[in-house]
């Protein structure tokens, strides 16, 4: 068990450090221009040079995110729970849910901005909107998805509607739940950056596109990698609450 | 005098007047859009004496499942009359225990908590439960597993705990559905004797749906044969051999003999 994840963790070490290297040589052995494609020790360089500015920007996009996040959970679990209990409900909501989903979320961003403005508020309700979905139609599978056995134990002991949906219905609904907020903090971080993209005047997003623009480009990739890494270690923060809170739900336990 | 009566009357050989469960003319049937109605179950009448075991065999699709449902309350009959101990079975009935053909169990929740569902859902605060539950744990071998999870059993493990979930509220009638279809022959000889043993202490009243000819007749004090669908009763048969049942007694000439009129009523032997 220690040894296999220790490969685990090994291999795809070694892999990145292949793949940083060759990029090393590359960019030094064919000279290439800093500005197209900057070396890994010049971000790694820009990265140090500038932790404080990289530091305080990571604030901003990280709090739209985690918000934005959190109020997809507070509002869309409940929703999900209303759609998986009420036939008319779901009717009602189930295809207009699936028909904002075709809705480009890089398009409705102008239009939050023209809402909210370059503050936090749009960032935060992009982050929002793409996180909503996959928690919402998640959780309502899962609730939908209850084995029909537990559901035949739970009436023959004639629990109440309440108790069938504590007891029951949700605890089976959980592990979908977890793999729904999986997906919604990854697209959050995504919707957090297109609202910085947009219009904002602070967070990783808005320092990647200034310091793209004035062709620092060491910079910009250095914010390029500390998105990436912000968005690493929220998955993994979702990934080990559901560790706790599901710890059944894994197939290998 | 009255009290007197009504135990002759109890101890006597003539038929019971009021059975523990009576069962006359049930009939099941579902609605089929654009198609006939499908005919589970056809006018079938037996009684179930108080603390015995009985056996309801028939081939597979047959309308014994059924049959188990309408009387844990969970489906109604389309007409006849399901009553026990006198009075109609119109609900889901939570004095009694289920076992179902899987273990059902809560994958989230320990061993001894899964055992405890039934009374949780009682909203009994009694503190009675959990050792009542502890002590049938132990009765199935299962002692020193009460906050393993589900998953860590085996299926005969599960099906055991299963077992304790449906005792654990001490029911007068004790309904299981084909619950050891799915394990293997051993580990369902093993689960036999630990049922019979189970009944011999608690005296429930048993209701039993197997597809086995040989675990029906090992375990009942009557078997119910089953024609197929629309189920009717081909044959009714009370096993003459005493309790306790021991497992040389699978080769002994009355088994046998019970065994073979069984299979004459289901059609797989002359």
């Amino acid at each position: 068990m220690k040894r296999l994840l220790l490969e685990r963790a090994l291999y795809p070490l070694l892999g990145l450090a292949v793949i940083v290297v060759a990029w090393q040589l590359y960019t030094q052995l064919y000279a290439v221009s800093r500005i197209v494609l900057p070396s890994p020790s010049d971000i790694a360089l820009a990265s140090v040079r500038h932790f404080a500015l990289l530091l305080a920007q990571t604030w901003p996009t990280l709090g739209a995110t985690v918000l934005g996040f959190v109020i997809a959970l507070v509002l869309g679990i409940p929703l999900a729970v209303c759609v998986a209990n009420s036939r008319v409900l779901n009717l009602t909501l189930y295809p207009i849910l699936v028909a904002t989903q075709s809705v480009p979320k890089v398009a409705i961003a102008p239009i939050v901005l023209v809402w909210f403005g370059f503050g936090m508020e749009s960032k935060l309700a992009i982050a929002f909107l793409v996180a909503f979905f996959p928690i919402v139609v998640d959780t309502a599978t899962g609730l939908r998805s209850t084995p029909p056995g537990l559901l035949e134990l739970a009436r023959s002991l004639r629990a109440s509607p309440w108790q069938v949906f504590s007891k029951v219905q949700m605890p089976a609904a959980l592990p979908f739940v977890f793999s729904g907020a999986k997906v919604a903090i990854t697209l959050a971080v995504i919707g957090a950056v297109i609202g910085e993209f947009v219009g904002s005047v602070d967070g990783l997003g808005n320092l990647l596109l200034a310091a793209n623009s004035q062709l620092e480009s060491p910079l910009a990739w250095a914010a390029l990698i500390w998105l990436s890494a912000l968005g690493i270690v929220l998955f993994a923060a979702v990934a080990l609450v559901e560790r706790l809170v599901v710890p059944w739900g894994h197939s290998g336990r | 005098m009255a009290e007197v009566n009504s135990a002759l009357k109890r101890a006597g050989t003539g038929p019971d007047p009021a059975p523990f469960g009576r069962f006359r003319d049930v009939r099941q049937s579902f609605a089929r859009p654009g198609q006939a109605p499908l005919h589970a179950i056809e006018a079938v009448s037996f009684d179930l004496e108080r603390g015995k075991l009985v056996s309801l065999l028939g081939p597979s699709g047959c309308g014994k499942t059924t049959l188990l449902k309408i009387v844990a309350g969970l489906m109604r009959a389309t007409a006849g009359v399901v009553q026990i101990e006198g009075v109609d079975v119109t609900e889901p009935q939570p004095e009694f225990g289920v076992v179902f053909q899987t273990a059902n169990l809560m994958p989230w929740r320990s061993v001894l908590r899964n055992v405890l569902l039934p009374i949780e859902i009682r909203r009994d605060t009694g503190g009675a439960a959990r050792a009542a539950a502890l002590e049938l744990l132990s009765l199935v071998g299962l002692a020193g597993f009460e906050h393993a999870r589900p998953a860590e059993l085996s299926g005969g493990m599960q099906q055991r705990v299963a077992l304790c979930r449906a005792l654990v509220h001490k029911p007068r009638l004790l309904l299981m559905d084909e619950p050891f279809g799915s394990l293997d022959e051993l580990t369902r000889m093993e689960m036999q004797d630990l049922l019979l043993d189970i009944r011999a202490r608690t005296g429930a009243t048993v209701l039993f749906v197997t597809h086995s000819i040989s675990e029906a007749v090992y375990l009942s004090d009557r078997v119910v044969v089953f024609s197929r669908r629309p189920a009717t009763i081909a044959d009714m048969i009370d096993v003459p051999l005493p309790y306790p049942r021991t497992p040389e007694l699978r080769y002994c000439a009355t088994f046998t003999e019970i065994g073979h009129r069984a299979g004459r009523a289901l059609g797989v032997s002359r």
